[in-house]
């Protein structure tokens, strides 16, 4: 730094410069933002200033909260469509190196990363000498227990109750990241070159019979590989359309469920579970966010009035400079 | 290529210089080395101290090649990186800090396949994000370096070429060492050089060194013995000679060396013929001169040191707490550690989600366990605020660019506004303890004028004066107008004038001058004169006058000593051409021995004109009031007014033009006043000196000696031949403590001569005492006549001791001594240094800020408690304590004494306690008690610093409000300095601006210099220049205490931020089986510090303003919070990082609850998470603001807006990238999702709760001191007033009706009309210096025969 100083100074100095002539003026300028005298906001926060805010979060907060409780109460009715889930508790599918388990490319169709995947597939990333198509360990152990749902109703036999396959993954998931690798005409022509994964009992292009739902696009693969974030999970399986608005989705009733059993979740201490919902506005049932609000808003609600006390109390004190040091 | 090899021995050279100063000619050596790989045979043995020149031309081109062949030449470099070497050498320092090597280890940590947290690349960068700021930053700052390097070295100049014969233009990088150079005047000098010809008859030059030192004044240097007297322009051809001098150092006042001509003939050198690189060359046609030192080898690059890196309190606090960090790191490591080895031992079986080994197998619990720590530390090292380093420099400059940007601190006069010299310490100024201030320049103007003088006993004020100073300035500007303005008729003077009369401590000359002569007869009566002077009665000039009428008869010694008077101004230049005596243009030509200093004044008595009068009329004047002389001396001027402009006669005449140049303003001050008395110094050269007596006429002094003013000597002499008597007369002029002793001493026989001589000296002595008591200060004037053969004598040995090149200091200083004794006593003066403008007040704001405030000084004990009662750092009713003792048992007792007296009176000293805890309720001491002072001499000084009674000092300080230590020694200023900031561990701050300050500057945590009269080495050694005193009353309470509270807030805030996100990843990893995972996508990880979150933060260290300017101002009291650092304790840090934790756990689990069971997916769960964290950390800072301007605005809202457009834009492009926290289309879903919203209000409002509602309980219930001052800042002017008045009642009880109270209360009515924080109320300083000094207590309590015996006893003024 000196440096520079010095080296300037030679060089300003260069020139004679009459004295007392006009010489560099260093006034720093006068401006606000300069001087720092910027108009600001300046916010005190005594119990006087803060009170409203305090209101009003309480006030906004109790409604809400009660919406929503209320809401998220009103699930238990089974009416509209109803959404069918499969549990599973225990299931670590958050773990680091189970979450890196995959290619997306691959599961984009791109055709390389189909025959060469990535190495974050190990050591699910080939078997036999061909690639795993879907690589990696979150493929390989995709749930493929079955359930199938039935009325028991008066008549001796029960009455399957249709379970909508298609509409349960994300749309943009489905039709963009999502893709089947691009070729021959059939899947399985596509995906020739390549292999199950292991604990899969069938090749991927076999998932199931409509076309739009084969492959990569399968919606019950995709909506796994979306992987949990909690290792206690719900996993959409199924809709059950409503099919008049007459008539309850789900009419009160026996109902019977069929599981074919596939997934062995022993080793790891975990528990399967199937679950029933409708969704509101607010997604599936859960009291947590309403109570939450609720309490909230009255905490709030409450320090408001402390205020109000403390803010009658000490008005003096804390709106002008008096108190003795 | 050469370039190559010298730069690259310049580096060597300095590496070498490092270790050993001597070692400077090693290159020489190392470079024959490196060039012919022959031993050191080759190399002559001139090189080992010493540097040999020969001219750089044909004839001597082997010798040339032999010696200053390879000396450094003129290109100068002062960039660290060139465009190859930029890239290793910026990292290569870069990773010299310890952060950034965590960093680089984080991301090496990354690249080993086990531990992998994050995709590798992204690990890097944080690393290299950082590093490229930084290394833009560097690269930038170098490239404006480069920039002024080359416009340096492509400068031209004149270097004498053989093949042309003449003198052709070259750039300066051209010049080498043994070049010839010629330079005209107001060129700058390009090299250093020895002068070898000057145009002017007499061999001198002047050069204006400010560009190197700051000084204004020019000095003046000389041609080499020798070649003075050759009257045609020196020829390089014919040179023929070789210079021999000392190796390049970085001594400004050093350079020895001789030259040796071609018959072995050899002629000394010093720094009189060393013309220095960057300065100017003034007043003198044209010059030529040989370089000696080129580049980076002359003394101005050496005496370049870069910026100064000082570590501050605030940054070693954090980097403590930092370190607490990564405990808090390492701890939650090996909770994840074990976490996950605990998680893996439940499984027996392999699971899917437990992916085994690439070749199989499953590593083991413990292995596990023992790679995820590695693996949490990679995902967790946000904890560790890399950012913060960063930021804290950023925001540093930011607060430096306002700190001199601040109008507030701009002095016109100078055109100076404050300078931050180090960059990194501006938070310390808000958390200053004590101050160290000098007194000389710093309280003081350092403008002297001429007060009083004794003269053989006799004691005379000066009125005139006084009415002179009162209209210093208007002079002053008038000065300079007509200085400016070619009002010469002698237009070879014109050129040379303009840049020499530099608005410099010229007095007031000319017309103006005069006028006040003419006035001040009016003046008389009111005027200070008689308030002021109670025991002198006799005008100083009331006799003057009579005695110039009568001078025809008078002795002619005394006549001599008016002259040397006037020699003594180091005259530089009168503007009376005729004087020249049309020669040419410039004053004079100095003789081979002269040469030391020409422009040195001489010491003469001050005012030889009073003495003789004294002499002659003796007593008869005796008790002449001051009005009645004047009438004569009016005659006497006024004529002299009209003539300066009509063709003076050579007499009196051009008094009006005259202006001087003096190398001190104590010199100055004395040639004005003598010619205020017609004593009028006509011209000097340094042969012979010209005084003008208004009787007399002028007479010529023939000048033979200068005996240069030191610090050790304490004095200075010059001999003359006086016209009239021949004879040889010594004057010596210096401290009176020197000259005392060097008198002749009285023969015991005791003629009735040697009788009066002691009465003088006696009488002489009281008036001394009583001008120091006026905070006057005194020099002592002493002569001595020598015979012919003494004085030849005594210069056949002082030649001797100059032309020696070793310990030639001690020679000369032992040579002075010869001289130097058996002084005959004439006189004395008293000048005063009035005190800046703004400093009682600014004291006044800064004790009660609670900053203790030492004076120390190299005054004498009654000038420095003058001054401290006229600056308000003594109060009138403080209880005074004097230390000055001549034995370290004395010593010892006399403190104990003190202090048991001070802890009975005042019992809120406990001992030990009042240490530390003394400084910290002042609110305690200051009601309750009586304030004190201590007083201690440099004697006494010397015993309070040793080792024993170290303790003891200490602690009688601490009981002390103000303590002034007189007659301390550059060195004791120091030892004072580190002994308070050592033992009491406390910050201090050091003001001065003299050379003999620049070690307590050094030595003090941050180090002010005043940019004043006594240039700029103070600057130079300083963090921090200032125009002025009073300046520093803002610089601390105003910018100090904001640096401080911003900063300190600041790095807590970034804590609580790195803590309270990672902890979100920590949170998450119980749920994962403590597998490492981050639910955040990795880009959002790193931005979120990097980008998102790092703006508002610096924002607010730079702008954040708790109180406003004109309260801190007002309210000195608030800066106390920053010395106790309130906004940065311990436990501060730990209570942020418990909310923290808090708000971690609330922005965590709230999310939690609300999705548990849900079928969300990993990266869906952390986009709510992280939007929920993004506003509760802005919000968190919102309100931690105390003040919101539309920056803040700006940049919070363009925070939250760049958060999500990231995110949306990254969501909705990134189909397949960034593998596997794949973030496509989380955002949108999310933003259509009603429970997003309801969960990030929720997650913000919950965590954000206690922090508001402890603030606002704060606010309400418990306000500290800055928050009650934030409501001035909304008050009227006149609520303010109001208010101001009730806060300083309760602030005052104890301290019975103060008079601050209405003082300041009246301040602030001004201040608030007026608006800008111009918070003090200046008082003219010469009314608080009078008012002081009338008041009869202080001559009282500082009797001189009082101190040891009683020093306890010391009172107040009820004893006076």
């Amino acid at each position: 730094m000196a440096m520079n100083y010095n080296a300037k100074d030679e060089v300003d100095g260069g020139p004679p410069c009459p004295p007392g002539g006009t010489a560099k003026n260093r006034r720093p300028d006068n401006t606000a933002f300069k001087q720092q005298r910027l108009p600001a906001w300046q916010p005190i926060l005594t119990a006087g200033t803060v009170l409203p805010t305090f209101f009003i979060i309480g006030l906004i907060f109790i409604p809400i909260g009660i919406g929503i409780f209320v809401t998220s109460n009103n699930i238990r009715e089974i009416e509209g469509n109803v959404f069918m889930y499969y549990g599973l508790s225990n299931f670590y599918q958050n773990h680091r190196r189970y979450v890196k388990s995959r290619d997306d490319s691959q599961l984009n169709g791109d055709s390389s990363a189909l025959l060469n995947p990535s190495k974050e597939c190990e050591p699910y990333r080939r078997n036999e000498d061909k690639p795993i198509a879907p690589c990696g360990a979150i493929a390989n152990s995709m749930f493929n227990d079955t359930l199938e749902l039935f009325l028991v109703g008066n008549e001796s036999y029960p009455i399957p109750i249709p379970l909508k396959k298609k509409g349960i993954a994300w749309w943009t998931d489905k039709n963009v990241k999502f893709r089947n690798p691009p070729g021959g005409e059939s899947l399985k022509e596509r995906f020739k070159d390549t292999t199950k994964p292991v604990n899969w009992v069938k090749p991927v292009y076999m998932l199931d019979s409509e076309p739009d739902n084969n492959g990569f696009i399968n919606e019950d693969f995709i909506v796994w590989m979306r992987t949990a974030a909690l290792p206690t999970f719900r996993k959409l399986y199924r809709l059950i359309e409503r099919k008049s608005d007459l008539h309850p989705t789900l009419p009160a009733g026996r109902y019977y469920l069929n599981i074919t059993y596939n997934y062995p979740v022993h080793s790891f201490d975990g528990r399967k579970r199937m679950i029933l919902s409708t969704i509101s506005w607010m997604g599936g049932k859960n009291p947590f966010l309403g109570i939450a609000y609720i309490a909230i808003g009255s905490i709030s609600f409450l320090l408001g009035v402390v205020l109000l006390v403390i803010n009658h109390k000490y008005r003096n004190s804390s709106n002008t400079a008096d108190i003795t040091i | 290529m050469t370039e190559c090899l010298q730069w690259a021995r310049y580096h060597w050279q300095r590496l070498m210089g490092g270790r050993n100063r001597d070692d400077n000619e090693r290159p020489y050596n190392y470079s024959s080395l490196l060039a012919c790989g022959v031993k050191s045979s080759q190399t002559p043995k001139l090189a080992g101290k010493h540097r040999v020149v020969v001219p750089h031309l044909r004839p001597f081109k082997d010798e040339y090649e032999k010696f200053s062949g390879t000396y450094v030449n003129n290109r100068i470099r002062t960039t660290k990186y060139t465009l190859l070497n930029f890239v290793p050498r910026n990292l290569f320092e870069q990773f010299h800090r310890a952060a950034n090597l965590y960093f680089l280890f984080l991301a090496v940590l990354n690249w080993v396949p086990l531990v992998e947290a994050f995709q590798k690349e992204i690990t890097m960068l944080p690393l290299v994000v950082v590093l490229t700021i930084i290394a833009i930053k560097d690269g930038l700052e170098d490239y404006r370096k480069y920039k002024i390097d080359k416009q340096i070295n492509n400068l031209v100049t004149k270097v004498y070429s053989r093949k042309e014969k003449k003198y052709v233009d070259q750039c300066w990088k051209d010049v080498a060492v043994g070049d010839f150079i010629r330079l005209s005047c107001n060129e700058v000098i390009p090299a250093d050089m020895v002068l070898l010809f000057s145009t002017d008859p007499d061999g001198i030059c002047h050069i204006e060194t400010s560009g190197l030192d700051g000084e204004s004044n020019l000095k003046q240097r000389q041609v080499v013995r020798g070649y003075a007297e050759q009257d045609s322009e020196v020829d390089p051809e014919k040179f023929s000679s070789k210079i021999e001098c000392e190796s390049p150092n970085n001594d400004l006042n050093r350079f020895r060396g001789y030259l040796e001509h071609s018959n072995k003939e050899r002629v000394g050198l010093s720094k009189e013929n060393l013309l220095l690189r960057g300065c100017t060359i003034r007043n003198t046609e044209a010059v030529v001169g040989i370089v000696v030192y080129a580049g980076h080898e002359t003394k101005a690059m050496l005496n370049n040191s870069g910026p100064r890196y000082k570590r501050s309190k605030l940054e070693r606090r954090a980097n403590t707490d930092v370190l607490w960090c990564v405990l808090l790191l390492v701890v939650m490591c090996l909770t994840g550690a074990l976490g996950h080895g605990i998680w893996l031992s439940r499984y027996e079986n392999i699971m899917f989600f437990n992916i085994p080994e690439p070749d199989g197998h499953v590593i083991s619990p413990v292995l596990g366990g023992f790679y995820m720590f590695w693996t949490m530390i990679i995902l967790l090292q946000v904890l560790i605020p890399i950012s913060l380093y960063v930021s804290i420099e950023i925001v540093k400059l930011g607060q430096i660019y306002f700190i001199q940007s601040d109008v507030d601190f701009y002095h016109e006069k100078m055109d100076s506004t404050v300078q931050c010299r180090a960059l990194n310490i501006t938070e310390d100024l808000g958390q200053i303890q004590y101050l160290f201030s000098d007194k000389t320049g710093t309280l003081t103007e350092n403008k002297m004028v001429f007060r009083r003088c004794s003269v053989a006993g006799f004691d005379y004020c000066h009125e005139e004066n006084a009415k002179r100073l009162e209209s210093y300035q208007e002079a002053l500007s008038e000065d300079e107008d007509s200085t400016d303005t070619p009002s010469d008729s002698l237009s070879n003077m014109a050129k040379p004038k303009a840049p020499s009369c530099r608005p410099i401590h010229n007095g007031p000359l000319g017309s103006k001058s005069s006028n006040h002569l003419a006035g001040s007869c009016l003046a008389l009566g009111s005027g200070e004169g008689a308030s002021e002077v109670p025991h002198s009665r006799q005008a100083a000039f009331s006799s003057p006058i009579i005695g110039l009428s009568s001078l025809s008869g008078m002795p002619i010694k005394s006549l001599e000593d008016i002259k040397n008077l006037f020699q003594r101004l180091s005259v530089r230049r009168s503007s009376s051409p005729s004087l020249a005596s049309g020669k040419e243009p410039s004053p004079g030509v100095p003789n081979p021995f002269v040469s030391r200093l020409s422009l040195f004044s001489r010491m003469k008595p001050a005012f030889p004109v009073e003495e003789e009068a004294s002499h002659m009329s003796e007593s008869p004047e005796g008790p002449r009031n001051s009005p009645c002389p004047t009438e004569v001396e009016k005659q006497n001027t006024d004529p002299g007014l009209p003539e300066g402009k009509v063709a003076p006669s050579p007499g009196q005449p051009l008094a009006s033009t005259l202006c001087y140049e003096a190398e001190s303003p104590d010199e100055a001050a004395l040639v004005y006043a003598a010619r205020a008395y017609q004593c009028t110094l006509r011209s000097r050269t340094p042969e012979q000196v010209v005084v003008d007596f208004a009787a007399l006429g002028p007479l010529t002094f023939q000048l033979l000696h200068i005996l240069p003013f030191d610090s050790v000597r304490k004095r200075m002499s010059v001999v003359v031949r006086h016209p009239l008597s021949n004879q040889v007369v010594v004057y010596t002029k210096g401290a009176d403590s020197v000259i005392m002793e060097l008198l002749s001493v009285a023969s015991p026989d005791g003629t009735s001569l040697e009788k009066q001589q002691m009465i003088i000296r006696e009488k002489t002595q009281k008036h001394l005492d009583d001008y120091a008591r006026r905070g006057l200060r005194t020099l002592c004037i002493a002569k001595k006549v020598m015979s012919d053969t003494e004085y030849t004598e005594w210069l056949r040995n002082h030649f001797l001791a100059e032309t020696s090149i070793d310990h030639r200091e001690e020679l000369l200083l032992e040579s002075a001594m010869r001289l130097e004794n058996k002084l005959t006593l004439l006189g004395a003066t008293g000048i005063e240094d009035r005190l800046q403008e703004g400093v009682p007040e600014s004291i006044e704001a800064l004790q009660k800020a609670g900053i203790k405030i030492w004076m120390l000084t190299g005054d004498k004990q009654e000038t420095a408690v003058n001054i401290a009662y006229a600056c308000r750092l003594l109060e009138p009713d403080d209880k005074l304590f004097i230390l000055n003792t001549q034995s370290k048992d004395a010593c010892e007792t006399l403190m104990s004494t003190i202090l048991t007296e001070l802890q009975e009176k005042n019992p809120a000293f406990p001992e030990q306690a009042s240490l530390r805890d003394g400084l910290h309720q002042p609110a305690a001491t200051q009601d309750s008690e009586l304030r004190a002072g201590l007083i201690i001499t440099g004697k006494a000084l010397e015993f309070a610093l040793q080792e024993s009674l170290q303790r003891q000092f200490l602690e009688l300080t601490a009981c002390c409000q103000a303590v002034v230590c007189c007659r301390a020694t550059p060195l004791q200023k120091s030892e004072v300095v580190k002994l308070v900031r050592n033992h009491l561990r406390v910050m201090t701050l050091a003001i001065g601006d003299g050379a003999n300050d620049v070690s307590m500057i050094q030595v003090a945590d941050i180090g002010i210099g005043i940019s004043g009269q006594e240039g700029m080495q103070a600057v130079m050694a300083s963090d921090f220049a200032l125009a002025q005193f009073k300046h520093l009353g803002k610089l601390l309470l105003v910018h100090g205490h904001w640096c401080y509270t911003r900063l300190s807030n600041m790095i807590l805030y970034f804590f609580y931020k790195n803590v309270a996100y990672v902890n979100l990843l920590f949170w998450y990893q119980f749920f994962c089986g403590f597998s490492g995972t981050s639910m955040t996508d990795y880009w959002v990880l790193i931005l979120f510090n990097l980008l998102f979150t790092s703006a508002p933060p610096v924002i607010y260290g730079v702008l954040e303003k708790d109180v406003s300017a004109e309260t801190l101002m007002q309210l000195p009291e608030l800066y106390k919070s920053g010395q106790k650092s309130e906004a940065y304790l311990p436990l501060t840090f730990w209570i942020t990082l418990l909310d923290a934790f808090y708000q971690s756990l609330v922005c965590f689990f709230v999310p939690y609850y609300t999705y548990r069971g849900s079928d969300i997916d990993i990266f869906a769960f952390g986009n709510p998470l992280n939007t929920a964290a993004l506003f509760i950390i802005i919000l968190h800072l919102v309100i931690e603001s105390k003040s919101l301007t539309w920056v803040h605005m700006l940049v919070i809202a363009g925070s939250i807006l760049s958060y999500f457009f990231f995110a949306l834009v990254f969501g909705a492009v990134c189909v397949t990238c960034n593998p596997p926290s794949n973030p496509y289309w989380i955002m949108q879903e999310h933003m259509l999702d009603p429970v997003f919203y309801l969960v990030c209000v929720l997650t913000t409002c919950v965590a954000l709760l206690p922090r508001f509602t402890y603030r606002v309980l704060q606010g309400s219930l418990f306000p500290s001191p800055v928050r009650r001052a934030q409501h001035f800042d909304r008050l009227t002017p006149e609520e303010r007033t109001e208010a101001l008045k009730k806060w300083r009642g309760a602030g005052m009880i104890g301290r019975g009706p103060s008079k601050y109270a209405d003082h300041s209360a009246a301040k602030s009515e001004k201040t608030a009309m007026s608006g800008p924080p111009a918070a003090f109320v200046m008082m003219s300083a010469p009314s608080c210096a009078v008012e002081q000094g009338s008041l009869s207590v202080h001559e009282t309590a500082l009797d001189s025969d009082f101190c040891e015996t009683k020093a306890s006893g010391m009172a107040g003024p009820s004893d006076g």
